[in-house]
């Protein structure tokens, strides 16, 4: 966060109880406020005088979306708005501001024996709920349990002409008013900013069981994904990592009975060719799989495709010499190509979008150099594309929050 | 007129009803107190025959409204005097079921249990509306459905990856697709749900999961529904997740008795079913658990379902609390509010007083787990007076749930029926925002006009570029 703060102009918004003035100003524009209000002000401001803006909670994944120029822009940090509002344990709901870690949130859940189904790479625990739901971002456990989309039962954001509305609610089941919770998750922040947002809490397990299938053969593994993801298991997670010379299926059980759930997976696994191990602990290598899906030095891109198509992603992958984390239930990969120049990674990535067709392929991390010679993010279709403009041009009338749609 | 003409040459003259006796049949959908007679209803064959019809329409500035089953419960599908009714009854085909990806993509008129059926054994869908036999994709995209087992499976929106659809100006594209997270904005996310006011859809995938190991399901009868209420507490705070929790009170019970004769206890102040599913051993060791938390809760009875036969009789009993309700009472108003699941004994003695107050009776069913209440608001039509008193007491039990941080409707819709209650959950930004997504679907407002929104509202222009004053280029002003 520290590294992004001088350039561009950086407007933190501070919690009410604590004001804290902010110094940092540039040329365009500064505000100076407390809490939600700083934010809503500083983006209003920002509205009328037709300064690009762009929301930054921990700053780990500024570089998702369409390119965003440096200069010029004003950056709304949500670092003042991470107070935990409500947590219902009964009704296992929870209302936060957007700012909040979600490290630190898990924590407090987890002291009720609750947590929020949302586990995306974050191994410096500083990612904020807001920045993960704006990114869409997500990890193993949107196996089960469905992705930052299906966990957002209300929101409230603050938009370009300096209105803040809500929608949605705090009870799990709402169809009151448009969905607008959807709409703003994985909006990158081309909408407005999310100020505060109310989640569905799940029951922790009180123990976790993974069983783990190995073999060499990518066919062999795509198939044994295949066989798994048809069966009744109600896994907590499905996951496949290849690559690396190692390649295994996995998959774990939470529930009152996890150690029997993962014996069956096993059991599955082995009659589909596979070698298969129980793990145990099992933390690590569910840590493994939810950094496999980011790179700090190389190139991370997000696949969507189809369980059926990842025999043709893994022998692209084992090609390419590319490391591979996939969800196989659902059809999402992240694929990393590391240990290469510039130019090899750029037609790497060529090669996989061309073999992967139409599977939209979108680059979550890569360097200036490879982010240079390509199209890092993938576009809707012209016509969807069109029709987004125009509900962003409703909902950010000033055209100022970045990044933006194309 | 030249739309009816326009619209008999696209879809041929049998499919263009204008007659007033062929028209009535369409004049409400299941929620029977609203009634209004479309121009014409008319019944396209094909996706390509919705996009016509629905251009024909924006050519001539006329509104209209889609129809499914016509089943839905807040009169979202109500035609608009004058307007033309799209009747997608004859879309009913699946076009491609995919096991393997877990996909199945569908025409908008196929029912809801067509879906599951198509991929029974191995697979189901798992939304299950209580109207899951005649009620369409269609119709359960625009509501955004739930059902008995949503508790645990989550909504029709959380099973539909991608859209076909036409918007209000005749543009026909695809929201989303088979593949999840696809780049850009969640638009299928924000039109399903949306009550047809954002466009119609020709086609829809949805995604289908493995079906469950085992089943588990029985019913427990106590005194009161406080007290099946304390069982439900004791459920979540086990961090047991059924796949439905299902609440009927005395009146419910003696209603759905009558219709079933299923054998129920009609003097039982409260009947609970609950349902698991999963691994096999994962749903013994919890049943278990939920069989000693209904005795120690102190069930007066508890019948397990032996086996498939017994388990169909127990939802058979439970899905036909609505349709039975006409055995006790001459007339009702159905309400859908959600509460906070742990405001229930708080909001259902608020109920009790509120009908003792209007001197009338309020029958409840509802879905225990997420806290929707179905109260029945039962009165008779004849004596005078009653119905609007039952009208009056309707409203208060609304209110009453928002204000106990619920929501005036959990899976009906708000349709017409209930928009008058929308600013009591919403204030007016909020309800400007939502205006914000239907103008820039339909800025023409066509589409299901008169649903949803408390008040009609037209769509401004879209604000152009800003540009800087002259004075502020001259730097004799500045806005900050």
């Amino acid at each position: 966060m520290n590294d992004r703060s001088k350039t561009p102009t950086s407007v933190a918004s501070t919690a009410s109880d604590q004001p804290e003035p902010v110094t940092s100003v540039a040329s365009t524009a500064s505000a100076v406020a407390a809490g939600r209000d700083a934010a809503v002000a500083a983006l209003a401001s920002a509205g009328e005088a037709g300064t690009p803006v762009r929301f930054v909670g921990a700053a780990t994944k500024l570089g998702w979306g369409v390119p965003v120029a440096d200069s010029g822009v004003i950056e709304i940090r949500t670092d003042g708005l991470d107070r935990l509002l409500e947590h219902n344990e009964g009704d296992l709901t929870a209302i936060v501001e957007a700012g909040l870690p979600l490290a630190e949130a898990q924590r407090a859940f987890a002291e009720a024996d609750q947590e929020l189904l949302l586990d995306p790479p974050d191994s410096a625990g500083t990612a904020t709920i807001g920045g993960v739901i704006a990114a869409g971002d997500s990890g193993p456990l949107r196996n089960r349990y469905g992705g930052p989309r299906d966990l957002v039962l209300g929101v409230q954001v603050g938009l370009s002409d300096g209105s803040v509305a809500r929608a949605g609610g705090k009870v799990i089941k709402n169809v009151a008013g448009y969905d607008l919770s959807k709409l703003f998750t994985g909006s990158l922040g081309s909408l407005g900013l999310i100020l505060e947002l109310s989640l569905r809490l799940h029951p922790k397990p009180p123990a976790t069981a993974t069983a783990a299938g190995e073999t060499t053969e990518p066919a062999t593994l795509a198939a044994a994904a295949l066989e798994l993801a048809k069966a009744p298991l109600e896994a907590r997670c499905l996951d496949l990592r290849f690559g690396g010379g190692d390649s295994a299926l996995l998959a774990r059980f939470g529930g009152a009975a996890p150690r029997s759930g993962a014996q069956a997976a096993a059991r599955l696994m082995e009659r589909a060719g596979l070698q298969t191990s129980l793990v145990d602990p099992d933390d690590e290598v569910w840590e493994r799989q939810r950094e496999g899906q980011r790179s700090s030095a190389g190139t991370a891109l997000r696949v969507s495709t189809l369980p059926s198509r990842f025999a043709g992603l893994v022998s692209t992958a084992q090609r390419l010499d590319a490391r591979v984390v996939a969800r196989t239930n659902l059809g999402l990969a992240w694929v990393v190509l590391e240990d290469r120049s510039p130019a090899e990674a750029a037609a790497a990535v060529g090669e996989l979008r061309r073999e992967l067709s139409p599977a939209p392929c979108s680059v979550v991390d890569a360097p200036a150099e490879v982010r240079s010679l390509i199209d890092a993010w993938a576009l809707p279709a012209p016509g969807p594309l069109a029709l987004m403009q125009r509900v962003k041009d409703r909902f950010d009338p000033a055209g100022v929050c970045r990044p933006s749609l194309s | 007129m030249k739309l009816l003409d326009e619209l008999r040459r696209i879809v041929g003259a049998e499919h263009l009803l204008t007659h007033h006796q062929q028209l009535r049949t369409y004049e409400s959908d299941g929620l029977l107190q609203y009634a209004a007679s479309p121009r014409a209803v008319v019944l396209p064959g094909t996706a390509e025959e919705v996009r016509e019809v629905v251009a024909a329409c924006h050519a001539a500035g006329v509104p209209w409204v889609a129809r499914g089953a016509g089943s839905g419960l807040s009169g979202g599908a109500l035609p608009v005097e004058e307007g033309i009714l799209i009747a997608l009854t004859r879309l009913r085909r699946i076009l491609d079921v995919n096991l393997d990806d877990a996909r199945v993509t569908v025409e908008p008129g196929v029912t809801n249990i067509e879906v599951s059926n198509a991929v029974a054994p191995t697979h189901t869908y798992p939304p299950d509306p209580s109207s899951q036999i005649v009620c369409s994709i269609g119709g359960n995209v625009a509501e955004n459905s739930g059902g008995a087992h949503c508790f645990k499976y989550g909504f029709t929106s959380n099973y539909v990856t991608g859209l076909e659809v036409v918007l209000p100006d005749g543009e026909m594209l695809w929201l989303g697709g088979s593949e999840l997270d696809p780049p850009g904005l969640d638009l299928t996310g924000a039109f399903v749900g949306s009550e047809g006011t954002l466009g119609v859809a020709t086609k829809a995938i949805l995604r289908v999961i493995p079906a469950p190991e085992a089943v588990r399901t029985l019913v427990a009868f106590f005194s009161s529904p406080t007290h099946a209420g304390e069982v439900v507490s004791g459920i979540v705070s086990q961090g047991i997740v059924p796949a439905a929790i299902e609440m009927m009170d005395n009146l419910s019970i003696q209603a759905a008795e009558g219709a079933t004769g299923a054998g129920y206890p009609t003097d039982a102040g409260a009947a609970l079913v609950v349902e698991l599913d999963g691994r096999e051993d994962e749903c013994e060791e919890r049943f278990d658990s939920i069989v000693s938390l209904c005795e120690e809760a102190g069930a007066d009875s508890i019948r397990v379902a032996g086996d498939e036969a017994e388990r169909a009789v127990i939802w058979k009993t439970r899905k036909a609390a609505f349709a039975a309700m006409g055995r006790i009472s001459p007339n009702y108003f159905v309400q859908d509010s959600v509460i906070p699941r742990t405001k229930l004994a708080e909001v259902l003695g608020q109920i009790d007083d509120l009908a003792s107050e209007h001197e009338l009776r309020v029958a409840n069913v509802f879905h225990a787990g997420d806290g929707n209440l179905h109260p029945l608001v039962l009165y008779d039509g004849n004596v005078e007076g009653e119905p609007e008193r039952a009208e009056e007491l309707a409203g208060l039990i609304v209110k009453a749930c928002v204000d106990a941080g619920g929501s005036i409707t959990g899976e009906h819709g708000v349709g017409v029926d209930k928009k008058r209650y929308m600013p009591d959950q919403f204030s007016e930004p909020d309800l400007a925002a939502f205006q914000r997504l239907r103008c820039a679907f339909d800025p023409d407002g066509l589409a299901n006009p008169g649903k949803v929104m408390p008040t009609p509202r037209l769509c401004g222009e879209v604000p152009g570029p800003y540009r800087r004053h002259p004075l502020e280029e001259a730097g004799l002003a500045e806005r900050m």
